[in-house]
């Protein structure tokens, strides 16, 4: 109870100026809100050298709904998702993992709320080569330290339908099986939110679109967070909401997507921004 | 947590293999020199501990080893007197010469150089444990003048069997003895390359004591149930003046400190080698475990997203370490009882036969090696651990992982630091009076090597651009490439050199001292030695002083300067004396004289070397308080000289002294003197007469006498070169290591250099070119060192004679272009496996 009174007062003051973009408009809906970002700036190098990748981005992550984070290569939706996480740092504005201003947090602080607030799914799968299945789905487990829920265990393995691949090694499964465990590990510590980057990029079709299926699913199901960074109309159509990133600005969002919406706004996306980053 | 650890660590067997062998070899030799001390230890524990209940002997008599030999003797009386005391069962007299060695049937000396050869009067006194020492295996024990009985291992070397005459030579007045071999005996616990020759009473006192009636010392072995401490209270009380009783356990006490003294500059000087070989090798597990770290870093990074805190991700890789260091240690004690082994059979060669003794093996040896061996790979492995903690987790997301790499300023500035501190230390001990020198230089070169490898990185730089522009011109685009890879990882490729380095410094100044040392010794003997031959005993014993009266009777010598090698302390401080003749030696040697001179050495003053002076602070006409051999007395300080090749000795005193001491009358070494216009031919030819019966004296003549001086400085270098071998052969694996990871490293990058034309000859090529850079680095780096060190060692030592600097040059020019093989050597298995590596397979690797 009064972490969620806290959640109101820090919430609330940072407030007012919110995102022009944001669905979440007054306060009875600020419990809804499971991830925020406000006037997000991030600057690489210096001087001549210097590239914004952000330039002001504010967007708020509903409790509960798959986002699509969309963009031209460039935009500003890989660095967005790493300043999200607690990846990377930032060079000014706020990031909420719920309540907390993770922007704020040392290192430390920063490692337990990654370990046990926020699950990742990575484009290259990023499974340990020495360790099979069961053993890399239970890692983030294995180092908070904590015993997995059995029955949780069971239902993710199940999901993601892999009971009978868990004693082997990430090069004995295929690139859809790998991705799968991926997900299942994201999963299995029970987190607030799951960032994914580019999760099919490196699938085919069928077997992107069984570890789509298996997001929607935990969305559905699970009652999961998800935020997908990714360039492709057709993963994007599964999600809740897509968020449109250009040259580090939030440019549109849409609700309901399908692929044909989205690839019609990608395309206007790109004439806008074509010329503009061939004058630069 | 954990299990990622160990699976990551099974997965990678062969990598982390690599760097465990540093490991084993360090610990290996660790592990091996302290069983094999250890085993030498408990065999001269069997020899000491066969001593009687209580020893009566000359109070002035100390089984220390420091001290010289006495002559002083206890009469046959006091053995009858110590017999009637009350609760005394027996007293035995013991005649013990160390000085008695056996010459086989081929006319060779058994024994010699180091253990003693010891000539025995035979009784049947028991020790205090109340068993005689020896036993007789075969034959009987000697009765008569003309017999004697050998320890059957002595016997089977010499090729003598019971009923033979043996031919044995003393430093007694009977230079060589002739006698039937009547037993042999058995030593209890083996005689630890001692031999043994056993006489009747009577012959042993007619050989050592000219006849007389007397003992070395006496065993005295009280009745049934008597308490060794009171025995020897109540013998002390009746003994006159000059004698002592002291219980057998406090003689074998007195001997074992000695021999543990002994053995323990052995095994110091086995560990510094290990030493050596294990910094060099953490230079090895430094690299591993830094690759090891790159490669993972994606991982890494991962387990850091996934919500490890940096410690875990330090603690995981430490974890590895501790197993490397684990598995390294447990097999490094496997070697080091082979090592043990070896070294024990090398011994042998050099007649310390310890055959008998099986290897000793001390719990504390085990704990040793286990502590020496974590210790060294966690300690190494450290600093990349701390690196992959802090891995940014962003990495994980990223294709262009840059890993966090600190910047070289802190480097070069600490080691600029310790440059000048290296440099001003070395010019201290190498040019300046201070005292201590060595230690001076020995700091400094420290701190200049440990400036090198701070600061390599940077100075190495030019030189690899140096061995580029050579590549480039003669291997076109392969040689470019091979160059760029070299400077590709600044820190790898000076952390891999850096071990040669270090071996190779050593070793180079090693060979600058040794050169120098054996040009100064040549030198000093040209310069300083009138004489025109030395009577010496090859085994470095002492020689009767039948021979040298002999010698000056033989025509055409001009003079014969005895010399009598002793043990003299001035104001508590032992050094190396001579008891000389001061007018025959004047004839034989020219000595240079600070003040005073020889004529100045007579009954009550001493002389000392410059050096002894200086750092004593002596003058002449200071009283000094001086024990010679045990005989203390106070001397004035007649006259200072500059010691030689010729006389290394520090102080000199008469002969009368020595007599006086009680010091044997055995002669160390003489110095002849041919008449001018006396045929050489003849005057050898008279010589070699005198001493032809005795296979243990030799003459040499001034050229002989300088190859012989020169010749433990070679055997010391050869000695210290194979240890050294240990590190060289660190520092090779060390670039094994550092391509074959590249190789590992750099998979995607071959197979495109494939893909687009690059032959298996080329692609092997390059990597030898990368390889030999590598360790010409080290190597032009060391010998520049190691020179620098030599010559900084030479001119501390300047004033204890090695005042000639010599560059052997071909040497060090040899040390370069061996590096350079080892360079090719290095990466041919490197090689081989890039060229076989799959081209598409490589492309597509991550």
């Amino acid at each position: 109870m009064s972490a969620s009174a806290a959640a109101e007062t820090s919430a609330a003051t940072h407030e007012p100026s919110s995102a022009p973009t944001s669905p979440v408009k007054g306060r009875p809906d600020l419990v809804r809100v499971a991830a925020r970002v406000v006037d997000l700036h991030k600057v690489y190098g210096k001087g001549e050298a210097e590239v914004r990748a952000l330039d002001g981005v504010s967007i708020d992550i509903a409790r509960g709904e798959f986002t699509a984070i969309m963009g031209p290569s460039g935009s500003g939706k890989s660095t967005m998702m790493h300043c999200a996480a607690g990846l990377d740092g930032v060079t000014s504005g706020e990031v909420y993992i719920g309540d907390v201003d993770i922007t704020r947090l040392k290192d430390k602080a920063l490692t337990t709320l990654r370990r046990d607030r926020i699950g990742f799914v990575f484009q290259s799968f990023n499974l340990i080569p020495t360790l099979n299945a069961q053993e890399n789905i239970l890692l983030p487990l294995a180092i908070a330290g904590r015993k997995p829920d059995p029955a949780w265990f069971d239902t993710v393995i199940d999901t993601v339908g892999l009971r009978d691949r868990l004693s082997h090694r990430p090069s004995e499964l295929s690139g859809g099986q790998q991705q799968r465990v991926a997900c299942a590990r994201a999963l299995v510590s029970r987190p607030e939110i799951v960032f994914a980057d580019e999760p099919t990029g490196n699938l085919d079709s069928t077997s992107g679109a069984e570890v789509l299926g298996f997001l929607r699913r935990s969305v559905d199901e699970f009652d999961q967070t998800i935020v997908m960074v990714t360039h492709d109309p057709v993963a994007a159509a599964h999600t809740d909401r897509v968020v449109f990133l250009a040259d580090g600005h939030v440019v549109d969002e849409m609700r309901e997507p399908t692929a044909e919406k989205i690839l019609e706004r990608m395309k206007r996306l790109d004439v806008r921004v074509r010329p503009d980053s061939a004058g630069a | 947590m954990l299990r990622a650890s160990w699976k990551s660590l099974l997965g990678r067997k062969l990598r982390l293999f690599m760097s465990a062998f540093a490991i084993i070899l360090g610990v290996s030799f660790v592990s091996g020199s302290f069983i094999f001390t250890d085993t030498l230890s408990k065999a001269f524990d069997g020899i000491v501990n066969t001593v009687g209940e209580v020893v009566v002997r000359p109070d002035t008599a100390s089984s220390d080893f420091d001290s010289g030999p006495t002559a002083k003797t206890v009469p046959g009386s006091l053995v009858t007197t110590l017999a009637g005391l009350p609760g005394v069962a027996r007293a035995d007299g013991n005649v013990t010469d160390p000085t008695t060695f056996v010459v086989s049937t081929k006319g060779k000396l058994i024994g010699g150089g180091g253990p003693p050869g010891l000539g025995l009067a035979w009784n049947d006194a028991p020790t205090a444990t109340g068993v005689p020492p020896a036993t007789i295996a075969q034959g009987h024990w000697p009765e008569r003048s003309g017999e004697v009985v050998l320890d059957s291992g002595t016997a089977d070397r010499a090729g003598y069997n019971v009923g033979d005459t043996v031919t044995l030579v003393t430093s007694g007045a009977q230079p060589k003895v002739t006698a039937t071999l009547v037993g042999l005996a058995e030593f209890k616990g083996g005689t630890v390359g001692a031999t043994l020759a056993f006489f009747d009473a009577k012959t042993a006192q007619q050989l050592y004591f000219e006849g007389k009636n007397e003992f070395t010392d006496v065993w005295v072995t009280g009745k049934d149930g008597s308490n060794a401490d009171k025995l020897a209270a109540r013998v002390q009380a009746s003994l006159p003046k000059g004698f002592e009783a002291v219980t057998g356990k406090s003689v074998a006490k007195e001997q074992a400190t000695g021999i543990n003294k002994a053995l323990s500059f052995i095994n110091i000087f086995l560990l510094v080698f290990a030493g050596i070989a294990l910094f060099v090798g953490s230079f090895l597990i430094i690299n591993t475990f830094s690759i090891l770290v790159a490669q993972r870093s994606r991982e890494l990074a991962m387990l850091r997203a996934l919500g490890a805190g940096r410690r875990q991700v330090t603690r995981s890789v430490l974890f590895e370490a501790f197993v490397v260091g684990l598995v390294g240690s447990t097999i490094g004690l496997g070697v080091g009882f082979l090592l043990a082994l070896g070294i024990q059979a090398l011994f042998a060669r050099f007649g310390l036969d310890l055959s008998g003794s099986p290897l000793v093996f001390q719990p504390s040896t085990a704990l040793i090696a286990y502590a020496v061996g974590m210790v060294v790979t966690m300690v190494a492995a450290y600093l990349p651990a701390r690196r992959a903690g802090k891995m940014p987790p962003v990495a994980a997301m990223r294709d262009d992982i840059a890993l966090p790499e600190s910047t070289l300023h802190r480097r070069i500035w600490l080691g600029s630091v310790l440059f000048v501190i290296g440099l001003w230390n070395t010019f201290l001990g190498a040019f300046t009076p201070i005292s201590n020198s060595a230690y001076w230089v020995g700091t400094g070169v420290f701190a200049l090597v440990m400036a090198a490898i701070l600061t390599s990185p940077v100075i190495g730089h030019p030189l690899i651009r140096f061995l580029g522009a050579i590549y480039r011109r003669l291997f076109g685009a392969v040689g470019l490439m091979a160059e760029q890879n070299a400077t590709r990882n600044p820190r790898r490729t000076a952390a891999t050199a850096s071990a040669l380095m270090i071996g190779l410094t050593l070793v180079s100044m090693m060979s600058v001292f040794g050169a120098s040392a054996k040009a100064s010794v040549d030198k000093s003997i040209s310069e300083n030695f009138a004489a025109d031959y030395v009577i010496s005993n090859a085994i470095g014993q002492p020689f009767s002083t039948t021979v040298t009266r002999d010698v000056a009777k033989v025509p055409g010598v001009a003079a014969v300067s005895p010399m009598r090698y002793l043990s003299v302390s001035i104001n508590e401080d032992r050094g190396f004396a001579a008891a000389v003749d001061p007018v025959a030696l004047g004839k034989a040697v020219p000595i240079e004289f600070k003040s005073g001179s020889l004529a100045d050495l007579r009954s009550g003053t001493l002389l000392v070397s410059e050096t002894r002076a200086n750092e004593q602070g002596l003058t002449v006409g200071s009283k000094v308080d001086a024990d010679v051999a045990g005989a203390k007395a106070t001397y004035t300080v007649g006259g200072i000289y500059v010691s030689t090749a010729a006389l290394p000795n520090s102080i000199m005193v008469t002969l009368d002294a020595a007599d006086a001491a009680g010091v044997p009358k055995q002669d160390s070494a003489a110095f002849v003197v041919r008449q001018p216009g006396a045929d050489p031919k003849a005057v050898e030819a008279g010589l070699e007469k005198v001493i032809a019966d005795l296979p243990s004296v030799t003459l040499k003549n001034q050229d002989e006498f300088a190859a012989e001086q020169r010749a433990p400085i070679d055997q010391l270098l050869y000695i210290i070169y194979a240890l050294l071998g240990l590190a060289v052969i660190i520092a090779v694996l060390g670039i094994i290591n550092t391509l074959a990871l590249s190789v590992i490293e750099r998979t995607r990058e071959i197979g495109l250099l494939r893909a687009v034309g690059l032959s298996r000859r080329q692609l092997r090529t390059m990597l030898r070119l990368e390889s030999v850079a590598i360790a010409l680095l080290g190597a032009v780096l060391g010998v520049v060192l190691g020179l620098a060190a030599g010559w900084a060692l030479q001119r501390s030592l300047a004033d204890d004679g090695i005042d000639v600097l010599s560059i052997p040059g071909g040497q060090l020019a040899v040390f370069v272009v061996l590096a350079g093989v080892v360079g090719v050597l290095a990466a041919l298995w490197p090689g081989r496996r890039a060229a076989r590596l799959d081209v598409l397979k490589a492309i597509t690797t991550e």
